[in-house]
């Protein structure tokens, strides 16, 4: 006979989960006496009320997630008491300054998205997944605000955490972050919260976001964020589950398949210039680990994107009649392993760093190798780069951005993604509204010229979204002198003169970059400068630009 | 540096450490967040996970918001509320609520409800229940749970809106209590119909559609879910509703009679939402009081407060005078619903003198 245990002498008759969840989704009702206002409009039609695959209430959510909680910020006091401080590396933690400025934004922004999605999905199957949805990316944003502030209380250098918010707002490349969050929240509700949020960037990118790039942290002796951002990544596959359901209940109607194509085609093109940039440079640049057996960034992406996402999840959708745009999945691995896309990023967040918020130090002899081996040829172009830019990481010399002797040509920017166009022979530029526009890709034209207007192949949009703002970060300094922009960007430190940004990792006053060594030098807009061309001008120089730079060998 | 060292080497000297403290230099004391005014002389942690997350162009967005919805309405806008400000980044919540501090609290309230649950079920509370206060329970907590459900959702919507991230994260945090809220009581109908013959879970959404009692009620929560101004909502549910409605159904009703009804296991679970409802309300007060003593704007906000006062006030009060019915139907009577609206308007007129509103008309005491 079973022994009896305590379990079986308290237990009681409950409700099983599904009971619980099936009860809870009938909370909901149709309104008779006032109708919801219609306030983030779509065109997409959502006929099928989505199913929600996950069967979870409330209460077994927060203790779920609280106990979550409890495990990070435990290994984070562990952390400290090991002193991993004392064996971080610097050139990884530099780095994180810029990504956790950028990150705490784009999650509360998928917070807020939904607000929208809550509200179209007919039916309350799913309000419960977006509750917590919500309550999650609440958790994500403050979640990153903390172990931002602990690194600045515990790191060598806390210059550039310690402004961390306004510098979100004033650098050039954060605002490339702020065009993935935006894109969450803003326009047509389907397109931001559902397709480029969720089936894409969820689905897809959170991979090399929050898994591959905590691996990383972990060979440069950085526990913390792996703790932090694996317990994120745990919540991401009920988001998945939202977002797929909502699909799901959009899908099965051929209204809505051009929107979808349109929709697909943007998002996907969008996340990779936007997180292959950012993420491949933290992981390929970021780190001191050169072991050869480790992935690179491209492998981890076949497996993470083209595997896991584009086989086994976008493909299928065209058995739902959506067209897939194949090529483009392609061109953006061409990018990465034929094109030198993250090398080419990096290379350019080098040569900006005077208007930096976080240091970086210059590759060496132990890095090229590495890089060689898993892109062979990478030492022939970025070689010299990189051996310029450390003799020109001394104060006194002129700075790599201004140098005219070492032969980098400044890129025109992007008006979609907001990457420099730095694959130069893709670059293009076209007329929307009677304005002349530089992009970094056929696809980024596509995006601002055709998929972001009031009508689409014909269609009429009128939920669409449209590009808006400063989009050209260099048109809002032409003609300042880099000292006075820095000043103005607010990247100086306490002292008044020693610059935020650093080209190297000597924790020296000596060796610090102050804007006395960088004044005397006028900051320029590409865009101004192109329009300000004649169209035959603009052709040549356009084609001159088309057949890219060589580094002067030093 | 640090580049040449690996990460498990534990003979690190000081000078190679990335460690705070291993070199000094310029800035390498900076270790606050320095960008904005914290509201007491430092910053509190609430205020360093929240402050200017979501940027303004007024502040430090240079490059503006970059994309706008077609009719050229940016990312977030001040438009999306009639009420305006001098300075909306002013505003910090009472709760200062961030992630942590919000599932520890809402975890406890879960395990706390469960426990009471499982304990009353267990020693058999719901069978001493008396017959006619089951049928309260059935028919008009089974509805009352909709309303909540409601302005889940309604703040669900409002946290979208808002100008700052201070005030979007106390919506949000407000709509997560009132959906915990909702599934709270609906689970908790579910595991006492589970003891009780003949309990119908089905009832409760049948009296929130139907039953003359709540059309009124039905009518106020559909009126804040259909508002477009998303300050119109949270100050119609946390100035309005609650205490008018909400207290006066949870308290002036539900927690005064259930005792007398041999049912203890109920106040404990309805408690919970009374502590939320505290701590939204004091989030909700501060808000307002900002804005009504706004140096621009103070007086044009009081005239906006007052208006939505008097449009809530009106649904309220024909909502609350709608429910008098429920309280003749427990067989054991202890309270009055006379003596509940009275103490409901006399909270409504607390509140409202705080934030500097007059109650007039029926709200009036
Ligand atoms: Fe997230
Ligand atoms: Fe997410
Ligand atoms: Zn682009």
């Amino acid at each position: 006979m079973a022994p009896m245990t305590l379990n079986k002498i308290t237990a009681q008759k409950g409700i099983s989960i599904g009971e619980a969840a099936s009860r809870v989704a009938d909370l909901g009702w149709t309104p008779s006496y006032v109708q919801e206002a219609m306030t983030f409009p779509t065109d997409y039609k959502i006929s099928k009320v989505p199913k929600d695959p996950m069967k979870q209430v409330l209460r077994s959510y927060f203790p779920m997630q609280e106990e979550k909680d409890n495990r990070v910020y435990g290994a984070l006091d562990a952390a400290l008491r090991g002193d991993m401080f004392r064996n971080v590396e610097p050139r990884w933690v530099e780095w994180m300054k810029l990504f956790l400025a950028i990150i705490p934004f784009p999650e509360i922004s998928a917070a807020r998205s939904m607000a929208m999605v809550g509200r179209l999905a007919p039916g309350e199957e799913l309000r419960t997944g977006f509750t917590m949805q919500m309550v999650d990316e609440f958790r994500h944003s403050t979640i990153q605000m903390n172990l931002k502030k602990w690194y600045m209380e515990n790191y060598i250098d806390p210059a550039g955490f310690d402004i961390t918010e306004a510098a979100f707002g004033k650098c050039y490349a954060t605002t490339i972050g702020r065009q993935f969050a935006e894109g969450f929240l803003t326009g047509d509700a389907i397109t931001a919260a559902n397709v480029y949020l969720t089936v894409v960037a969820e689905t897809a990118f959170t991979n090399t976001l929050f898994v591959a790039m905590p691996s990383e942290a972990a060979r440069n002796g950085d526990y913390a964020l792996p703790t932090v951002f694996l317990s994120v990544q745990s919540d991401e596959s009920r988001h998945i589950g939202n977002g797929h359901s909502m699909l799901m209940a959009m899908i099965n109607d051929p209204s809505n398949h051009q929107l979808l194509e349109r929709d697909l085609r943007y998002a996907f093109w969008q996340n990779h210039a936007i997180v292959d940039a950012a993420i491949g440079t933290f992981i390929e640049y970021g780190t001191t680990n050169r072991d050869k057996s480790k992935e690179s960034y491209s492998e981890l992406w076949h497996r993470w994107i083209y595997e896991d996402y584009y086989r086994t999840y976008m493909l299928p959708l065209e058995k739902y009649g959506i067209k897939i745009h194949h090529d483009d999945v392609a061109a953006a691995w061409d990018r990465l392993v034929k094109k030198n896309y993250v090398h080419k990023t990096a290379q350019f967040f080098a040569v900006g760093w005077p208007v930096n918020f976080w240091r970086i130090e210059a590759q060496t002899e132990k890095d090229f190798e590495w890089f060689e081996h898993k892109y062979p040829g990478w030492y022939n172009e970025f070689g010299a780069f990189w051996k310029w830019y450390e003799k020109l990481s001394h104060p006194g010399e002129q700075n790599i951005l201004f140098n005219t002797d070492c032969g980098y040509v400044y890129p025109h920017r992007c008006w979609s993604c907001m990457v420099p166009c730095l694959i130069r022979e893709d670059m293009c530029t076209d007329e929307v509204d009677g304005k002349l526009y530089t992009y970094c890709s056929d696809q980024c034209r596509w995006t601002h010229k055709v998929a972001f207007g009031a009508e689409y192949e014909g269609r009429p949009t009128p939920a669409m979204g449209r590009f808006s703002g400063r989009r050209e970060w260099e048109d809002c300094y032409h003609g300042w002198d880099l000292a006075d922009a820095i000043k103005d960007l607010g990247f100086v430190r306490p002292d008044g003169k020693t610059l935020v940004p650093q080209p190297h990792l000597r924790f020296d006053d000596k060796e610090m970059w102050t804007l006395d060594h960088v004044r005397g030098n006028t900051l320029a807009s590409p865009l101004r400068g192109i329009r300000a061309l004649s169209p035959e001008d603009r052709e040549k120089a356009v084609a001159e630009y088309r057949k890219g730079f060589t580094m002067r060998p030093i | 540096m640090g580049a040449q060292q690996k990460p498990d080497s534990n003979t690190a000297s000081p000078t190679k450490s990335g460690a705070a403290g291993a070199a000094s230099f310029a800035g390498s004391e900076s270790r606050k967040y320095n960008y904005f005014e914290p509201k007491g002389r430092k910053a509190t942690h609430y205020e360093d996970m929240t402050v200017d997350v979501q940027p303004d162009p007024e502040r430090y967005l240079l490059q503006d918001w970059i994309i706008n919805f077609p009719d050229g309405t940016p990312t977030y806008s001040k438009d999306w509320t009639k009420v305006k400000s001098a300075d909306w980044h002013k505003f910090r919540a009472v709760d200062e609520e961030w992630e942590r501090t919000h599932y520890q609290r809402q975890s406890t309230i879960c395990g706390m409800v469960q426990n009471v649950i499982a304990n009353g079920r267990k020693s058999g509370a719901t069978a001493r229940f008396d017959k006619a206060w089951v049928k309260v329970l059935q028919d008009h907590l089974g509805a009352y749970k909709h309303a909540e459900f409601g302005l889940g959702t309604a703040t669900m919507q409002a946290q979208r809106y808002g100008y700052t991230q201070m005030i979007n994260n106390a919506i949000l945090t407000n709509s997560s209590y009132k959906l915990r809220f909702a599934q709270d009581l609906t689970l908790y109908l579910s595991e006492i119909a589970l003891d009780i013959p003949g309990f119908d879970t089905a009832a409760g959404k049948k009296h929130w559609l139907e039953d003359p009692t709540w059309q009124a009620t039905r009518k106020l929560i559909e009126s804040i879910m259909g508002a477009s101004d998303y300050l119109e909502q949270y100050f119609a549910v946390n100035i309005v509703f609650e205490p008018l409605v909400g207290e006066l159904f949870r308290s002036g009703f539900v927690m005064q009679l259930a005792a007398a009804q041999n049912d203890f296991v109920t106040p404990a679970v309805v408690s919970a939402a009374e502590a939320d409802y505290e701590r939204n309300l004091a989030n909700t007060v501060e808000l307002i009081n900002l804005l009504v003593t706004d140096p621009q704007y103070g007086e044009y906000n009081r005239g906006i407060f007052s208006s939505w006062l008097g449009k809530y006030g009106a649904l309220a009060l024909d909502a609350a005078n709608n429910l008098q019915p429920i309280w003749s139907q427990p067989r054991v009577k202890v309270a009055t619903f006379q003596e509940a609206l009275a103490k409901a308007k006399s909270r409504v007129g607390a509140i409202c003198s705080e934030i500097g509103l007059n109650p007039a008309g029926g709200l009036a005491n």
